[in-house]
């Protein structure tokens, strides 16, 4: 659904004369959702930048993703060629719905990213909020 | 990659090898809940194509992320259907940026968050230069949206506007 929402994104600013690169792990969603460009890596959902904490390779993929600012001349998605360190597909395929439950409240990692909103926005507020000091725009 | 990797190139299957094929993937899932099948935004039509008019390393680039990501401070997304967006400073300490999300394991992008908000990736590469510069501020949502009505007619259109008023001269997507 991420893959699907950054392609339209993509493809409405790139409308309004902005070039767009979009990397991508799901290569069928931005296929079909056809943004300019996009670079793939075949990496595991929630990885689209490469592995953590390996920054040399995570600026490797970043710098030929970027490249295709220069060198691409008309629209696709580019194969970066990059493989994820260790087996992951079936995994990845055994079946079932793996999505958590889709709360309609704020979904804080920790306890103390609540307070610190509270704090800055006050109570029940989940609108538009951007930067402390800035009103949120509800 | 490493060593290790090397050794898992050489005896990938031909599972391995096949990128995942998502759409049929949630297709199949869904048939076995007895939901009606999702339907794929499916644009045929080609995309516009803008050319960038100045090399890379004069570029302003902005970064646009559908993770869930907000930064300690900011309120959360929601996880249903949420058109709202934030705005994160890009001199961020990576450490006070926050990735929730339903449908993904955001386990690594907890412990270092460029695997799907590439701040400190990107501030290498405008340091040695092979990028101008970075916006001031970092787009964040949360992609999971099922709705594209919603999406198209409440959050593109701001996030068009924030991209022009921010004069990017390039903008880079990062789905999860």
């Amino acid at each position: 659904m991420c893959h699907q929402s950054v392609g339209l994104v993509s493809r409405a600013i790139e409308r309004k004369g902005v070039p767009t690169l979009s990397m991508t792990s799901a290569h069928s969603i931005t296929a079909s959702a056809n943004p300019p460009r996009a670079a793939f890596t075949d990496f595991p959902l929630g990885h689209t930048c490469g592995p953590p904490d390996r920054p040399v390779e995570q600026r490797s993929i970043m710098r030929d993703a970027l490249a295709l600012f220069e060198t691409m001349d008309r629209p696709g998605i580019v194969d970066l060629g990059y493989t994820w360190p260790a087996p992951w597909k079936e995994a990845a395929l055994r079946p079932g719905d793996h999505r958590t439950p889709r709360h309609d409240t704020p979904q804080y990692q920790n306890r103390d990213d609540r307070e610190a909103a509270v704090v800055a926005y006050g109570v029940g507020i989940a609108c538009r909020a951007g930067i402390p000091g800035d009103v949120p725009r509800c | 990659m490493d060593g290790g990797a090397t050794s898992y190139n050489r005896r990938m299957t031909e599972t391995d090898r096949r990128p995942i094929d998502y759409i049929a993937v949630t297709r199949e899932t869904y048939a076995q809940l007895g939901y009606q099948p999702y339907r794929w935004a499916l644009n045929e039509d080609p995309p516009s194509w803008a050319t960038l008019g100045k090399p890379l390393s004069e570029a302003r680039l902005g970064l646009i992320a559908s993770g869930g990501i907000y930064r300690h401070g900011q309120v959360a997304f929601t996880h249903r259907d949420d058109v709202t967006h934030r705005e994160i400073p890009t001199d961020v300490d990576s450490a006070e940026v926050r990735v929730t999300h339903f449908a993904f394991d955001p386990a690594a992008a907890r412990r270092d968050p460029n695997v799907v908000f590439p701040i400190d990736t990107l501030r290498h590469l405008v340091a040695e230069g092979t990028v101008g510069e970075l916006a001031p501020l970092a787009l964040t949502f949360m992609g999971g949206i099922y709705s594209q009505r919603r999406l198209a007619s409440e959050l593109i259109p701001v996030l068009v506007d924030r991209v022009l008023e921010l004069e990017l001269d390039a903008v880079l997507l990062v789905p999860v």
